[in-house]
This record gives C-alpha cells, sequence and structure tokens, in this order.
C-alpha cells in the first residue's frame, strides 16, 4: 500500500480539527480538536520516518506528545481557572482583554 | 477505483484493508466530534480516533509510539479531559448555534480551501522514489532504535523537554490553587453565631428535609409545624440550581387515601 495514504488523511484530520477550533464554542471541544490537529502532525511524523527509512520521524512524534502533554495540563487548568471566577467554558464570553 | 477495489481486495495486502477500514471511520469520527451537541460525545469520539492512530502506528512499524498513543492519549489526556468536563459540567457553550454571524460558512470555505491545497500538494509530490520502510532503522527493535537516538543526537531536546514537563505541572499547581479569601470559622465562633443570632429559631440546628412519612429525598422542603414548607432544611445548592421538589405534591391532603375494597 502506497503510504502517502496516510499523509491525505492526516491532512483530513488536521483539517477537520482546524475547524473545530474556529466554529466550536465550548472551550474543551476547542482543546479536543487542538489535540487532534497535533495527533494529525504525528501521524504524518510516523509515515515520514516510515518513507524515509530512518527513526528520527518517530522521535519527533514523541516530542509532539510530550509537548501536547504539557498542554493539555496548563489548558485545562486555565479553563478551571477561568470557570471558576466566570461560571462559563465558553470561548466568546472570556473577552476580558477586550474592555 | 478499479485498482483500489483490486488493492483492497488482495488478501496479501492486510495494511491496505485495515487502512481503507479504519481510515474512513477516523474521519467520521473527527467530523463527528464537530458535530455533536455534548461534549462528553466529542471526547469519546475523539478516544476512538486517537485508538485508530495508535493502529496506524503500530502498522507503519513504530510500535512504540503506538503504544505511547494509547497509554498517554486514551488513558492520561482523555481522562484529564473527561475529569475536566465532569467538574465544568454542562452549560450554554455546549450548543452548536453560531454566535459570530457568518463564521461558519468562511471556516468551512477556509478548510475546504486549505485541505484541498495540502491535499492537491500530496498528489503531487513525489520523492522519485518508494517508501524504503523501516525494516534495516527497526533491525535492532524499534525501542532500542529510538532510545539511542534520544539519547545521543536528540539528548539536548530531550532535557529541555524534562524541563517542560515540570514547568507544566507547577504552573497547572499555580492556576488550580484557590487562596481562602476569608478565615475558616472555628468552632467557638460558629456557636456564637448560633446563639447571638438575630433569633433563636434555628439555635437547635437546622430542620433537615423531607415531607416525613411521605416524601424524605434530600430535595424535598421539611414542612413546618403549621403546615408551611421550611426552606432552609433544603441545600441552598439545591434551591439556587432550582432543583427543589414541591412539597405539595406529597401533602396528605392531595393523597388518594381511600381504601379500594377487596373483592
Amino acid at each position: 500500500m502506497d503510504a502517502s495514504n496516510y499523509l491525505y488523511i492526516s491532512a483530513l484530520l488536521f483539517t477537520i480539527g482546524a475547524v473545530g477550533v474556529v466554529v466550536r464554542r465550548n472551550a474543551i471541544v476547542v482543546f479536543m480538536c487542538i489535540e487532534l490537529m497535533l495527533n494529525a502532525a504525528n501521524l504524518s511524523f510516523v509515515t515520514f520516518s516510515r518513507i524515509n527509512g530512518d527513526l528520527d520521524g518517530q522521535v519527533m512524534a514523541f516530542f509532539t506528545m510530550v509537548v501536547a502533554a504539557c498542554e493539555v495540563v496548563v489548558g485545562l487548568a486555565i479553563i478551571v481557572t477561568i470557570y471558576r471566577s466566570r461560571r462559563s467554558a465558553s470561548v466568546d464570553d472570556a473577552s476580558l482583554l477586550k474592555r | 477505483m478499479l485498482e483500489l477495489a483490486l488493492e483492497v481486495g488482495q488478501t496479501a495486502k492486510p495494511e491496505a484493508v485495515m487502512f481503507w477500514i479504519l481510515g474512513p471511520l477516523a474521519v467520521v469520527a473527527a467530523l463527528g466530534m464537530l458535530l455533536v451537541k455534548k461534549a462528553v460525545h466529542s471526547a469519546i469520539l475523539m478516544a476512538f480516533v486517537m485508538i485508530v492512530l495508535a493502529i496506524f502506528y503500530i502498522a507503519q512499524d513504530a510500535a512504540f509510539l503506538g503504544i505511547v498513543q494509547i497509554v498517554v492519549y486514551t488513558g492520561a489526556v482523555m481522562m484529564l479531559f473527561l475529569f475536566i468536563l465532569m467538574l465544568v459540567g454542562v452549560d450554554s457553550s455546549d450548543s452548536l448555534t453560531e454566535t459570530i454571524r457568518g463564521l461558519r460558512p468562511i471556516a468551512i470555505t477556509a478548510a475546504v480551501g486549505f485541505g484541498g491545497l495540502m491535499i492537491s500538494l500530496l498528489g503531487h509530490a513525489t520523492l522519485g522514489r518508494g517508501a524504503v520502510g523501516l525494516a534495516q532503522a527497526n533491525a535492532e527493535g524499534n525501542v532500542e532504535g529510538l532510545a539511542q537516538l534520544l539519547f545521543s543526537t536528540y539528548v539536548w531536546p530531550f532535557e529541555v523537554v524534562s524541563s517542560l514537563l515540570i514547568t507544566a505541572a507547577l504552573g497547572a499547581m499555580v492556576l488550580a490553587h484557590r487562596r481562602r479569601t476569608s478565615t475558616r470559622p472555628t468552632q467557638r465562633q460558629l456557636s456564637i453565631n448560633r446563639f447571638r443570632g438575630d433569633s433563636l429559631g434555628t439555635a437547635a440546628g437546622l430542620p433537615g428535609p423531607g415531607v416525613y412519612a411521605r416524601h424524605n429525598a434530600v430535595d424535598v422542603p421539611a414542612l413546618l409545624p403549621d403546615g408551611t414548607p421550611a426552606a432552609e432544611s433544603v441545600n441552598a445548592t439545591l434551591s439556587a440550581r432550582g432543583d427543589m421538589l414541591d412539597y405539595k405534591k406529597f401533602d396528605l391532603s392531595e393523597v388518594n387515601t381511600k381504601v379500594e375494597e377487596e373483592k
């Protein structure tokens, strides 16, 4: 099977994640869509690692996973803090910096 | 299309069969993530997409990453998401109504443009050779190969990433920490408040909830001797949420007390 099929599906998943970030209002769903985009990029890394025949791509995907885990921890803590003070997890409501 | 069917039909290529079954499922689940209303359903679809990706990794000779994907993502990260969903609960932001006018058509147009561009670029790009495959790189085992790279070429990024993890853990603790704005009242203070307050009506403690003998749930107010409901017998959170039941449903005069005759 042609390995580039994985690249197509990675591009599709990335695009779907990007739409989700723009369209959805719930901060947690937005966050999950960001995770989807990171995962799509990881799939590309793994596929390129296979195409090129070395493991550097897999190491990159590994680093992406670590950074994504950090991002989830801090991001969810921020969401909880905002929810505590504003009683809402909507990204549209958190426009405090505008005023 | 015919070639595709032939390729899928050949049992000699189990990877292709796996791909053409799981790939569309992953895309459908990812689309469903955008379209379902409840965040919990989104989370479950997300977990499905991540498991499919883990299978893809393993199919592409990245066994270590596949396992890590399941352990870290579907195990830890999705559980974290579900915990936060439990804390935050369901609110109006779950609805799919458009708050910024014209956002959705613009987003979909941009996405179709971006996705089309990516896929057509990928379709035109050629390496001039086929995929090399990881048989040689994985000769000593996938984990061993990765470890060799991580602790030689990538040792500096590895250390930096570890400091990033510690910083993130500290950051989460600082963000989640809440300082008390008032001092906690002592037993003595509580006692003084109870007896030196405006009235002695609650000096013996608040009445327990429930209309006695008919219903004793926590969301029904107790009845005072004169038949009026005692609002303070129900937890303030329940009454604020509007979950307090009407006591009248359990009033004895409303209940059918006629005994049916036995045949």
